[in-house]
């Protein structure tokens, strides 16, 4: 028999339809994998074999029927971030020891009302908050690329390492993943998957552990365009749970692909081309203008003139945020306990102990800006900045422009414990550089692979969409995978 | 701007993070080279540009002023590392 966990979810999706094989014979080619894999990878922090096969046995007995809803027997790893009723949830974090919410998240409530299994919950960085996933308490995520003829370690990016592992390395056939800052879209990049961050309000954030709630939207990681399509469709709903979910129905995103790019304008924006930005970024950059063009799309210059603001900005409002949603963790609800000589040092303990060093310093940060006299310089005018930053996206949709298009990160893959960005903070944080504006103005973005480097590792491409239009970012990111082709990492592992 | 020594201590504390003096150290280096990069956010002219409040306008979603969940108190300290008969333990707050 072929190896199941090959198949997209659109082809397997057919095949069980047609009971070529079972969802049972699916999902055991996936813990399969796992099971040999993970020790290598480490993309699973826990893997729910028992749970993953009854899920599977129900959807066969659905499939049986001639019933069975859109995803009917899908295996999928879902990011620790997502609350699953009963089983691990942590956040890849120490202070979460032992949490298992008596809840589910809606995202993940809706993957399986559609039919699909889960396969467990993926590693990331600690809280989200990393751009390598070498943050997480549960260890590194190894990426399932290596460059050509050497055995090096490579990070997978973050903070949805493990979510994009997985999918590269056929450990699930698609994953659930959040981005705050490009945590889906820099990961996809780095891995040759293709990831979307749909419109803020568009997938409810309800039971997903909050980083910063202004930002924070999740999506999904796919081998494909079809099949980020197929995930986003399942995942978007309205939910009331969520005030911020905006009440919009959620079209077939599927039926975007394909359609033609006549008459469609793409904006090049100057400011993305960065000092020092490497020669095969700005070549890839070139490739893919000509590839939009060639499918009849026009492509005309635009400027969006405060995008070099958009970092800074976004390290005040992020940690202002994330130190606010993170004062709930103090050893009293949940998780972990360190005990102290009264309550303020069992807290204080319990903190210094719980959370790692990046979540610590991101934590800091936070309090500070939003400290007694620190406020008005900082975090208010990151949140002016904010909206000039939005303002600019308005003015070139208001012009005609239909999407945008750039590279999705300033780099391939790097190495493990990456000495200049350990040194400097900021070095690593400058990974979402061409990300990070999208979420500051709540907009939809994806990255698609669209080439690999000298040394073969994959390198992506970012469009960015107007509020609500993931439609038009799947039918020209389909563009690009069908005129550059799909990439897979050679097996090692 | 930039922080001492004294102040990473304070902003420690107000976090309910222990530090130790080393701690302390290296984190004042460390908040100052991410100070350093978002002071560059000084340089933009925001004179009467309204802070963002909300990416995507929509009006603040209302419902009926009910009761609609509850009565789940074992469910809601179950993850709790100390309890008794449904409470949260803490260490003693009043002598």
């Amino acid at each position: 028999m072929t190896d199941l966990t090959k198949l997209t979810i659109a082809e397997a999706r057919t095949k069980l339809k047609a009971r070529e094989f079972s969802a049972v014979e699916l999902t055991d080619a996936y813990l399969g994998a796992i099971d040999a894999a993970n020790g290598r990878i480490n993309a699973y922090v826990a893997v729910t074999h028992d749970r993953a096969r009854d899920m599977a046995k129900a959807s066969d007995a659905r499939l049986a029927k001639g019933q069975g809803g859109a995803l009917e027997g899908i295996p999928l790893g879902i990011k620790d971030l997502f609350g699953t009723e009963g089983v691990h949830t942590q956040a890849a974090s120490h202070i979460l020891d032992g949490f298992k919410p008596r809840y589910e998240s809606t995202v993940t409530a809706n993957l399986w009302a559609d039919g699909a299994v889960m396969l467990g919950k993926l590693n990331m960085d600690e809280f989200a908050m990393g751009s390598s996933n070498e943050t997480s308490y549960y260890g590194p995520v190894i990426n399932p690329w290596r460059a050509k003829g050497s055995n090096k370690d490579l990070v997978p990016g973050g903070s949805s390492g493990g979510s994009a592992a997985a999918v590269a390395a056929w450990l699930c056939a698609g994953a659930t993943a959040t981005d705050t800052g490009g945590s889906i879209r820099q990961p996809a990049a780095l891995t040759g998957t293709v990831g979307i961050k749909p419109t803020y309000g568009r997938v409810s954030r309800w039971g997903i552990v909050a980083f910063a709630s202004s930002l924070d939207q999740a999506g999904p990681l796919a081998r494909d365009v079809r099949d980020a399509a197929i995930l986003l469709k399942s995942m978007a709903s309205v939910d009331t749970k969520d005030t911020t979910s905006v009440d919009r129905p959620v079209p077939d995103y599927e039926a975007a692909l394909g359609r033609s790019l006549k008459g469609v304008k793409i904006g090049i924006p100057r400011e993305y081309r960065m000092d020092g930005m490497p020669d095969e970024i700005e070549a890839l950059w070139k490739k893919g203008i000509e590839w939009l063009r060639d499918a009849g799309a026009e492509i005309v210059d635009i400027s969006l003139p405060h995008t070099k603001y958009a970092l800074p900005a976004y390290y005040i409002v992020a940690p202002a945020e994330a130190s606010s949603n993170l004062a709930r963790y103090d050893g009293v609800r949940y998780g972990l306990r360190v005990p102290g000589k009264d309550i303020i040092d069992m807290y204080e303990q319990t903190r210094a102990a719980g959370f790692g060093r990046e979540v610590k310093r991101r934590i800091m940060i936070g309090t500070y800006v939003l400290s007694a006299g620190y406020y008005d310089a900082y975090y208010v005018r990151a949140q002016q900045v904010r909206t000039l930053i939005k303002r600019d996206f308005e003015t070139v949709y208001r012009d005609g422009i239909d999407a945008i298009l750039t590279p999705a990160t300033p780099s391939a893959a790097f190495g493990l414990a990456d000495e200049e960005m350990n040194a400097d903070p900021v070095k690593m944080y400058l990974n979402d550089i061409f990300t990070v504006t999208v979420n500051m103005a709540g907009l939809p973005g994806i990255a698609v692979p669209a080439g690999l480097d000298a040394k073969g590792l994959p390198l992506g491409l970012q469009l960015i969409g107007k509020p609500f239009d993931e439609e038009m970012l799947f039918r020209t990111a389909h563009v690009i995978e069908q005129a550059a082709g799909r990439f897979e990492p050679a097996r090692w592992w | 701007m930039s922080v001492d020594l004294a102040t990473v201590k304070r902003v420690a504390r107000l976090a309910r993070i222990a530090v130790t003096p080393e701690d302390a150290e290296r984190m004042t280096g460390e908040l100052n080279t991410i100070l350093g990069f978002v002071e560059q956010l000084s340089e933009v002219d925001v004179t009467g540009v309204e802070p963002m409040t909300s990416v995507i306008p929509m009006e603040m979603k209302k419902r009926r002023d009910a009761v609609t969940d509850g009565d789940k108190a074992a469910d809601i300290v179950a993850n709790a590392p100390a309890t008794e008969e449904n409470f949260f333990l803490v260490p003693k707050v009043v002598e």
